[in-house]
């Protein structure tokens, strides 16, 4: 399959590559592109995780610890080797990719919700590891500073910096799993999510590709997280427990499995969808309650508006935000003769 | 996804410019809650004691003439939503971040530094931030962990007829990074008390212990119990220290396990008997400052607010935003304009000292060294139905805090 089913694909990726790299950070203030670095480390993330579940269809609940992983690698690295950043990401992805290996040998064996449970352990056990090895975590406070990145004797620091910095890795990431899906492994991958006998059957070694599959998902996850300490500047194993596990899962869920704007939309709507809600509710709320009701309604208002609104777009297309989007596509398409 | 994202983001362009433009002199302040979140039973009472005294600082002409707005940004106790809010609150131009959740401080703890806003972390968070020098816009203004341990250690001698040697100390405690970070310091504590000290790690959430209690009360045979536990777990404590016959009267309760809720989700004031609560802000509804909140709510022919009613949280909103406000009315003194900065904000910081309140806030001592203020506390035991102070304000052992603050430098 191309990259570029057709020519107008050519130029829409150029429009958007232009908005991304020199419009937004033009006019957009440092709050919003601070909003989209959030959306930038979740979509790697869910990236990474829609490898796993969406195309080799294996489950893992243990995608925050190893974002964990990833992070307490490069800052050990950081701090105590003192060595430059890409060194630390590479470690940190690389040690992920190994502890996701690892955690992923029950697949070779079970399926659906039991490979879940035995994910989830993977994720309990790597969060006491880390919360009880002070060799690891760097003494009782669980958490490492670690210092800003550097590329070419400059410091990335600020949240336009930082919005260049986490963008390439969105480009390299998006392309990369692009790449991937539509090479021989990433078809392995496929037929093993499809029918796992057939698979092997046909030649495919399960053992290798289910393995790599978790290698590759988690090397995703270990960049994030050394995505995620670099831009926070600290490495704390409360930022990757169990809840941001499930938090991904979500966002590939809504966005679609098995596509990689899926990924993208489910990371865009998860992390956005929050603040959106509470700015409008925040400018409108005032009309309809006083000021001490605004501010316990808009929290609550939001936790309903979110899981209502996550229903309501599974009900309306159950295969994800991607679906919809490909929908209204092929609407635009043969507009206006439509059949 | 560029569409959906254009829509988005057009969307909170416009929703950011909808909110009114703030007068010039309006001092800003941001504010982290969590009322839905992990922790959500301390911020649906915290806050609103923030807002309250804001309120009344504002009906009252507010820091020499300059209103204050504090803008709440609810964080559901996750980091990336406080990222966000943290940087919506730059964006406003707070000069001074009231932080919430020890994750939280953390992960702002380079941010703050580098844009030098002042953010406070009051009663919880790094204890080793208590150091000025190394942390310079990081204000816990109450006690850390570190003096709260030390604190209980020196009510628990107290209440032992004076001398600890050879006594049985045990310290329950929540399974996490703040959980454990006293130990060190009740460590060196018990060797030079004599006392022995064991520690009960509760794997969180935290809402199992009864392995723990029966060995602590009827293995171990403790005299004295510390316990440092948060969300559910304090009243899970109590109720299973009283199921075995521990007296209550010989257990103290760290600060976020000393709250009415804790008591009455325990099974009430009559279960809880005896129970002894470490507090950093007066417990209670007879305070002068509450007085004129209530006189506030009735002059606008108001109720006054039924969270007042959950004073331990409530009185820790308002002694937040006292500290906060003092902070500025420092600042303001020098700067009448009142185009204040968050360099100013940090100087007010440093510049508190015997502001207390009618009680309310413990008599702290803030400077360029020590943005704890001292490490002090209360205790207040469950007496017929109610906190009933038991003793003054006071901190202990601040040599050992000291020592400790020097060690976490290197």
């Amino acid at each position: 399959m191309a990259l570029y089913p057709l020519p107008i694909a050519k130029w829409a990726v150029a429009g958007v590559a232009l908005v991304f790299f020199v419009v937004l950070p033009m006019v957009l203030h440092e709050y919003y592109l601070s909003i989209i670095n959030l959306v930038s480390i979740a979509c790697i993330g869910a990236l990474g995780l829609n490898i796993l579940v969406g195309y080799t269809g294996q489950i893992s609940v243990g995608h925050g610890a190893f974002m964990s992983v990833g992070a307490y690698t490069a800052a050990n690295f950081a701090v105590r080797l003192d060595a430059p950043w890409p060194v630390n990401m590479l470690a940190g992805g690389l040690m992920a990719a190994i502890v996701g290996a690892i955690v992923g040998i029950p697949s070779l064996r079970i399926k659906g919700l039991y490979l879940a449970i035995a994910t989830l352990a993977g994720q309990l056990i790597i969060e006491w590891t880390i919360n009880h090895v002070t060799f690891i975590s760097g003494g009782v406070q669980a958490s490492i500073e670690v210092p800003p990145p550097e590329l070419f004797g400059y410091r990335l620091a600020s949240q336009t910096q930082m919005y260049f910095f986490l963008l390439a890795f969105v480009v390299v990431a998006v392309v990369g799993t692009m790449n991937l899906v539509r090479s021989r492994i990433g078809r392995a991958f496929v037929a093993i999510r499809d029918q796992d006998i057939a698979a092997e059957i046909i030649g495919i070694n399960i053992f290798r590709y289910k393995l790599l599959a978790f290698a590759i998902s988690s090397f995703y996850a270990g960049v994030t997280g050394v995505l995620y300490t670099y831009y926070l500047g600290v490495a704390n194993y409360e930022q990757f427990q169990i809840n941001v596990s499930i938090d991904y899962l979500a966002m590939i869920i809504i966005g679609g499995l098995g596509s990689v704007l899926g990924s993208i939309f489910g990371a865009i709507f998860v992390t956005l969808l929050p603040i959106v809600i509470r700015l409008s509710m925040e400018s409108f709320g005032g009309y309809l309650f006083s000021d001490a009701a605004v501010r316990n309604i808009i929290p609550n208002m939001r936790l309903i508006l979110f899981g209502g609104l996550i229903i309501t777009f599974l009900i309306v297309e159950p295969e994800g935000l991607n679906r919809l989007w490909r929908n209204i596509r092929s609407y635009f398409r043969v507009w206006p003769f439509a059949y | 996804m560029r569409r959906v994202l254009a829509i988005l983001i057009g969307l909170v362009l416009v929703a950011g410019q909808a909110g009114p433009v703030g007068a010039t002199h309006e001092i800003v302040i941001g504010l982290q809650c969590d009322r839905t979140g992990a922790t959500q039973t301390v911020g649906v009472n915290l806050c609103p004691g923030y807002h309250d005294y804001i309120k009344l600082v504002n009906s009252k002409g507010g820091v020499e003439g300059h209103k204050i707005k504090a803008i709440e940004i609810d964080h559901e106790y996750k980091v990336p939503q406080g990222m966000e809010s943290y940087e919506r609150h730059k964006k406003e131009g707070a000069v001074i971040i009231g932080v919430y959740g020890t994750p939280h401080i953390y992960a702002l703890a380079q941010k703050l530094t580098e844009d030098r806003i002042p953010g406070t972390s009051p009663g919880f968070g790094s204890a080793a931030a208590a150091d000025g020098q190394r942390y310079p816009y990081i204000f816990p203004i109450a006690a850390t962990y570190w003096s709260q341990g030390a604190a209980a250690v020196k009510f628990a001698k107290d209440q032992l007829g004076g001398n600890l040697k050879g006594k049985k100390i045990a310290y329950l405690f929540f399974d996490n990074p703040a959980g454990r970070e006293p130990i060190g310091v009740l460590e060196d504590i018990a060797e030079l008390e004599g006392f022995q000290l064991r520690t009960f790690a509760v794997p969180p959430p935290g809402v199992e212990m009864g392995a723990q209690v029966l060995d602590i009360a009827q293995r171990y045979r403790a005299d004295w119990v510390i316990t440092h536990l948060f969300g559910r777990s304090p009243s899970v404590s109590i109720k299973e220290l009283k199921r075995v016959g521990f007296p209550l009267r010989k257990v103290v309760g760290m600060v976020w396990g000393a709250a009415e809720a804790d008591v009455e989700a325990a099974g009430g004031w009559s279960v809880a008997e005896g129970y002894n609560a470490m507090q950093f802000a007066g417990v209670g509804s007879d305070y002068p400052v509450l007085n004129e909140i209530r006189a506030m709510y009735k002059k606008e022919g108001q109720e006054p607010p039924k969270q007042m009613s959950s004073t331990v949280y409530y009185n820790r909103g308002v002694l937040i935003a006292a500290l906060h406000v003092e902070a500025i009315r420092n600042a303001v003194k020098d700067k009448k304009s009142g185009n204040i900065t968050g360099e100013d904000a940090k100087k007010g910081f440093e510049k508190i000292s015997n502001f207390t309140l009618g009680g309310l806030v413990p008599p702290l001592k803030i400077t360029p060294t020590d943005h704890e203020g001292g490490g002090v506390v209360q205790i207040f035991s469950v007496k017929g139905g109610k906190f009933v102070k038991a003793t003054e304000w006071f901190s202990a052992y601040s040599d050992i805090v000291a020592k400790h603050i020097k060690e976490a430098k290197k």
